[in-house]
């Protein structure tokens, strides 16, 4: 049965299944277990960004495809339900509306693009995808009379998904059930479909032929596969699922803005999580999600106190300075890909193969 | 299939003297030279209006000058070592930092009135950007790059990990705010030639720009270094086959790139008259199209390619201020319609 679920592909290591099942517990309890909006945000946070995370594996660690412009694709879902509840009534209908046009126009672009550079190298590639996703934000922050420009824009969700809104009169383990709750389990079952999904994309003969090509591109070719037609397909197909989990998040935030969904900081986010938490593996997305936004949310408060405790000293005070804190996340990223570039799940993974 | 001996009579017709003559010049590409004059001249009628189209004009060549700067050294570094260094922004950024370092200490002599000490001044301001950023592109190349030569994917991503963490470094030694950066007194207004007004900056951008392509030209095709870079693009095995130190050679073209990215950065960071850290990002978007544009490798290519894009920028932001944001894909786009891999490009 489980087998089933994960598609054949089991952790294959005892702390990395107990990782996992703690994760997959603390998020599907998560209201219940902690209290107070913010948690709730992490959490949600964290499930979004698996998803956005591991369809960018496919690109990174499955294919050997080096693109910059998720993050476009990741606010084009975020802004097909904003823009969709925004302009009409919040109904369901505009939430659905918004990611249909949302999804064909992610689909449009990843095809041109693909079809225009995945022919030549990936070095090409990432250049083109990086002058394309960047002009796309500041299209996206410029049409203001469209989008909200800079300041984006705020909107309200269909009825039983706003905090008005309550299921059941009594408290349940400390948390009245309302509308932000549901929405919570709405982004949390949409999360585990779109990562079951690209679990079986992945172990599907389709994600075998993506392997063979990130390994050895001609012998892919020289065996009979169409290389580029798979790589337009897994451009595709990785455009698509982060439109959807971009579409997810915006209905959590009730917020579309360039900087939180096409900011190049996300971009780099989704980079150091797929590195640290293990390329090429899907549960590297999952074990990295979690850890980096759970440190982006609370570790810059013990940098603070650190910050503070150094007052004193010149150079380690402003290093120490939670906005900082990048710094020492690319200088974990740089050492990653030296000393362990098949990231956390590989270390894991290799230490019971050694046993 | 069958081997076809080459008719005897065939090799007799090849007139004799072909052996003894120099090798026949390879045929000039001209097509992608045209394109800047031809633009900037069908432009004259588009703007209307003389003075506004000169203004337009060396605008446009004054930018498309500095992100060319910003850019050789990249492009040269790619030909000859297939790196693509993502980090290449935070050299520029790190550039017009180590610039402030003069100007604002010495700001007191910016204000002066005088031609000759302000420019004093701002060569200083040169001089240590250009030094600092050579020394980090050395060391960039040493700890970061040589490891993962020819895996070009752990190139992109550990050329991106050095950006962020050069960025943030930044924010560290020169703190998080923004720095104005004055210009020197006497570069600062406007010339009137006939009717159009330049502003002088621009003037010295240009002419700096046109220096540096001068001087980049005759040391790549009149120097003894400059032959073995040309041939080390043409092909690395056999330089290194001959005995040179391709190695020693790289490192100081690399360091060489450096130092013209943390010029372009002085340049630019006078020319928008604020600073911050994250500049490096934003210049890297044109400075990728530029050389997508030109064709990687090339340095003629991302000349033409700069001049093309600034040009197109400036003119666009007047005739259609809302067609000027996406410009610069467009423009890509039609580029690489007409020639898939940029303009002047040797590999694919």
């Amino acid at each position: 049965m489980l087998h089933h679920i994960l598609s054949g592909d089991l952790p294959k290591s005892r702390s990395l299944a107990l990782a996992l099942v703690l994760i997959v517990l603390g998020l599907a309890f998560a209201p219940f277990i902690t209290s107070g909006a913010r948690p709730l945000n992490t959490a949600a946070t964290i499930c979004v960004y698996i998803v956005l995370v591991a369809s960018y594996d496919l690109l990174l660690g499955y294919t050997g495809i080096v693109s910059f412009a998720h993050t476009m694709f990741f606010g084009i879902g975020a802004y097909g339900v904003g823009l969709g509840l925004a302009s009409a009534e919040p109904t369901w209908t505009a939430i659905f509306i918004g990611v249909v046009l949302a999804l064909i126009l992610a689909l449009a672009l990843a095809l041109v693009v693909g079809l225009f550079a995945l022919r030549v190298r990936s070095i090409f590639y990432a250049m083109i995808t990086l002058a394309v996703a960047s002009s796309f934000a500041v299209l996206a922050s410029q049409l203001s009379d469209f989008t909200g420009g800079e300041d984006g824009k705020t909107f309200s969700v269909p009825e039983l998904l706003s905090p008005g809104f309550q299921l059941l009169e009594n408290e349940v383990f400390g948390r009245s059930v309302d509308g932000k709750v549901i929405t919570y389990y709405i982004v949390f079952l949409g999360c585990v479909l779109l990562f079951l999904f690209l679990l079986r994309l992945v172990n599907s003969p389709f994600g075998r032929v993506l392997q063979a090509i990130r390994e050895n591109e001609f012998r892919a070719e020289a065996l009979g596969y169409r290389t580029v037609l798979y790589r337009i397909w897994a451009n595709c197909l990785a455009a698509l699922v982060a439109a959807l989990a971009g579409a997810l998040m915006a209905l959590w935030l009730r917020y579309v803005g360039p900087k939180t969904m096409l900011g190049f900081e996300v971009m780099t986010d989704i980079l150091l999580i797929v590195v640290i938490g293990g390329m090429g593996t899907m549960y590297g997305a999952v074990v990295g999600s979690t850890l980096f936004i759970i440190a982006q949310n609370y570790l810059k408060s013990l940098m603070a106190q650190g910050s503070t405790a150094l007052s004193g000293v010149p150079m380690l005070a402003e290093a120490l300075h939670p906005d900082r804190w990048m710094l020492w996340l690319g200088v974990l990223f740089v050492l990653s890909i030296y000393f362990f570039p098949t990231g956390i799940v590989g270390k894991l993974r290799m230490r019971q193969l050694k046993t | 299939m069958t081997t076809n001996a080459p008719p005897a009579a065939a090799l007799k017709v090849l007139p004799p003297q072909a052996s003894a003559d120099a090798l026949p010049a390879a045929p000039r590409d001209l097509a992608p030279l045209l394109l800047v004059p031809a633009l900037i001249l069908l432009m004259l009628p588009l703007v209307g209006s003389f003075p506004t189209w000169v203004t337009l004009t060396i605008a446009g060549l004054a930018m498309g000058m500095m992100i060319f700067i910003m850019a050789s050294g990249l492009t040269l570094v790619f030909g000859l070592m297939d790196v693509l260094n993502f980090g290449h922004g935070a050299f520029v950024a790190v550039g017009a930092y180590a610039a402030t370092m003069v100007l604002i200490p010495m700001r007191g002599w910016l204000e002066v009135d005088s031609l000759l000490v302000n420019l004093g001044v701002l060569g200083l301001a040169i001089a240590l950007a250009m030094l600092s950023t050579a020394l980090l592109g050395w060391a960039f190349e040493r700890i970061i790059i040589a490891p993962v030569y020819g895996q070009h994917l752990k190139q992109i991503l550990i050329t991106m990990g050095g950006m962020i963490v050069a960025e943030q470094l930044i924010n560290v030694v020169w703190g998080a705010e923004q720095i104005a950066l004055p210009l020197p007194a006497s570069l600062r207004g406007a010339i009137l030639i006939g009717d159009a007004a330049v502003e002088k900056y621009r003037l010295v951008a240009v002419v700096i720009g046109l220096l540096v392509f001068a001087g980049m030209f005759l040391v790549l095709n009149r120097t003894k270094i400059g032959l073995l870079i040309r041939a080390g693009v043409e092909n690395r095995e056999m330089v290194e086959a001959m005995g040179y130190r391709i190695r020693r050679l790289f490192v100081a073209v690399f360091a060489a790139g450096s130092a013209l990215a943390g010029l372009g950065g002085v340049l630019w960071g006078l020319y928008k008259e604020t600073l911050s850290a994250a500049m490096g990002g934003d210049i890297m978007v044109m400075i990728f199209i530029v050389i997508i544009i030109g064709g990687l490798g090339s340095v003629g290519g991302c000349f033409i390619g700069a001049l093309l894009m600034a040009l197109v920028a400036n003119y666009a932001g007047f005739l259609a201020p809302k067609f000027a944001l996406v410009s610069n894909i467009v423009l890509m786009i039609a580029i690489l319609l007409w020639r898939p891999a940029g303009m002047y490009s040797k590999s694919r």
